[in-house]
């Protein structure tokens, strides 16, 4: 995956965007880069960045979150220091978006200045085992949208296809064809298949660009 | 190509709905339940089907009543305070001897409470909720799967029994992912001869109501509803069963708390503590038979709950407190730990060498 200072993650609901994200902070910190993570979720009351905040900021890593996330209050609000991932020298920036373009429009308040020091990536996270984007032109719709309520077009794309606990290496090469239609279709660049780190040795030369990810462990 | 799909449980609950062959669906957005309506409202106008987002909860229960009185399958969703405004209509429904279906995906109350998970509606789901004497089958999800059979479970009882089920579930398992197999199993349709469909001139009118004028005869009414109750609580129970046989302790648990128990109990075991867990899927009709058997074999009880403790009256009442029946719960919108519950194990277990 390509470096840019600016790396927003979105996608479908449920997709995946925060494990990724998530895990690509910390990749990139391990690389010795100083990262912010902005989880810009406003959507979502439950399972998010935020959840990993702790994690983050033991690594060395600026974690933004809305002061109302995982609390008992539903307000999508945003922080005011969200309008500091814009300025260059706060290095890289990683945003976790909401689900779909309903998650997608608080990106609405940066895009003019993330276009204009045109330094970033928007990637957009498939998962072909969520009901609503099984297939190629469900996917396409909803990047589409996306793209349309961001208002920044897509300009990459993540395979980051699982079926959770029972996600198998079979589960995420069966996905590979899927995700290489959908790059096909839309002229964007597949830079990764993420897959559970425990998973990779199995899939090491048979997806392209892999991203080991850590999972969060759940206790029920 | 998987056969499964990775689901919340909320998404979960509106694709079985719609493989029940629901396709009217009216509600009000509320957190943690919110999923569900913005599923019906992506699917149902690709299938022919009704997403209405009506102008406030009571207004969609009673939407709900016009299209069950019509013969069609119905379903309103929404959590704890939303539920709580809809009880006017959930009674009339009952009164009314109408099939539906009602979602309450729990949060920590009461009042506004928070959009965190809770369990703390029991009391309300199973003994009664709104006014008068009535029922709802409530059945109890643990898991993604589980979200899509029983509500599909939810619509053929409902049917069969001409009555209002609630799908008492809560925030976690609505909002968690987990992949689903909906190769669904749906009985096949029930005749409704009582749906007003329209009499063109044929029949005499059908007439949908839970008034009556003479006492007599709604006194008879009630009696025949619980005729039935009678009924189904004898056919109608679900649970499952756990480590049970040889426990000397038994964990009783539904939905979320009955996923942390199981953790709870395989760690208890690891010790060398004989405990089980039941776990009732239906709480109304409620479980007592294994309970009461258990009981009689002196196991004692522990109760994880959600709540400041409610079905653990249910649970004193079927081992007629003959045995001790203690409570670990946690509330506010926090899950009790798998460790929480392994302590009141061991206490238990104490209490019953002590």
């Amino acid at each position: 995956m390509e470096n840019k200072r600016i790396t927003v993650f979105c996608g479908h609901y449920g997709s995946g965007k925060s494990n990724l994200a998530v895990n690509y902070a910390l990749k990139l910190r391990a690389e010795g880069k100083s990262v912010t993570l902005a989880d810009l979720d406003i959507v979502n009351p439950y399972f998010r960045s935020a959840d990993s905040k702790r994690e983050l900021e033991d690594q060395g890593i600026r974690v933004i979150v809305s002061d109302y996330a995982n609390t008992n209050l539903d307000v999508p609000a945003l922080p005011a220091e969200i309008y500091s991932l814009c300025d260059p020298a706060l290095g890289c920036v990683v945003i976790d978006l909401g689900g779909d373009d309903r998650g997608a429009l608080a990106l609405g308040r940066l895009r003019h200045q993330i276009r204009q020091e045109d330094n970033y990536a928007m990637v957009f996270v498939l998962n072909c085992y969520r009901p609503l984007t099984r297939t190629p032109e469900e996917a396409l719709e909803v990047i589409a949208e996306v793209s349309a309520a961001a208002g920044l077009p897509v300009t990459a794309l993540a395979n980051n296809s699982n079926l959770g606990e029972e996600t198998t290496a079979e589960t995420v090469l069966d996905s590979l064809d899927f995700a290489k239609e959908v790059s096909e279709r839309t002229g964007l660049p597949l830079v990764c298949t993420a897959a559970d780190e425990k998973l990779c040795p199995a899939l090491e030369g048979k997806a392209e660009a892999l991203l080991p990810l850590k999972l969060q462990e759940k206790y029920y | 190509m998987s056969q499964k799909v990775l689901m919340k449980g909320n998404e979960a609950i509106a694709e079985a709905a719609i493989i029940a062959g629901c396709r009217h669906y009216f509600g009000y957005p509320i957190t943690p339940q919110t999923e569900i309506a913005a599923y019906m409202a992506k699917r149902m106008p690709k299938i022919g089907g009704t997403f209405l987002q009506a102008e406030s909860e009571i207004a969609a229960i009673n939407m709900v009543y016009g299209a069950a009185s019509a013969g069609v399958r119905a379903m309103t969703s929404s959590s704890s305070p939303g539920i709580s405004l809809k009880q006017e209509g959930i009674s009339y429904i009952a009164g009314a001897e109408l099939p539906a279906v009602i979602v309450n995906s729990q949060r920590a109350g009461p009042g506004l409470g928070g959009i965190q998970p809770g369990q703390s509606d029991y009391f309300q789901a199973v003994k009664g909720g709104g006014h008068g004497d009535y029922h709802l089958i409530v059945l109890t999800p643990a898991s993604v799967q589980e979200m899509a059979e029983l509500t599909v479970k939810a619509f053929d009882l409902a049917d069969k029994y001409r009555m209002p089920v609630m799908l008492l579930t809560d925030g976690t398992i609505g909002q968690m992912m987990e992949p689903v197999s909906l190769d669904l199993k749906v009985e096949s349709a029930v005749e409704k001869p009582w749906a007003t469909t329209g009499t063109e001139m044929k029949r005499e009118h059908n007439i949908i109501t839970s008034l009556s004028l003479v006492p007599a005869e709604l006194e008879q009414w009630n009696l025949d509803r619980y005729a039935k109750y009678a009924h189904i609580e004898e056919n109608e129970t679900l649970w499952e069963e756990y480590m049970t046989e040889d426990a000397d302790v038994v964990v009783v648990a539904f939905g979320i708390a009955a996923r942390v128990s199981k953790n709870a109990v395989n760690a208890a075991r690891a010790e060398g503590i004989k405990v089980g867990l039941i776990r009732p899927i239906t709480v109304w009709p409620f479980p007592n038979k294994p309970l009461a058997a258990l009981a009689a074999k002196g196991v004692s009880m522990v109760c994880v709950e959600l709540s400041m403790g409610q079905m653990i009256e249910d649970v004193k009442l079927a081992t007629e407190c003959k045995v001790p029946v203690s409570l670990c719960k946690r509330v506010g919108g926090i899950i009790p730990t798998p460790n929480e519950i392994l302590e009141a194990i061991r206490a238990a277990k104490g209490g019953n060498e002590a």
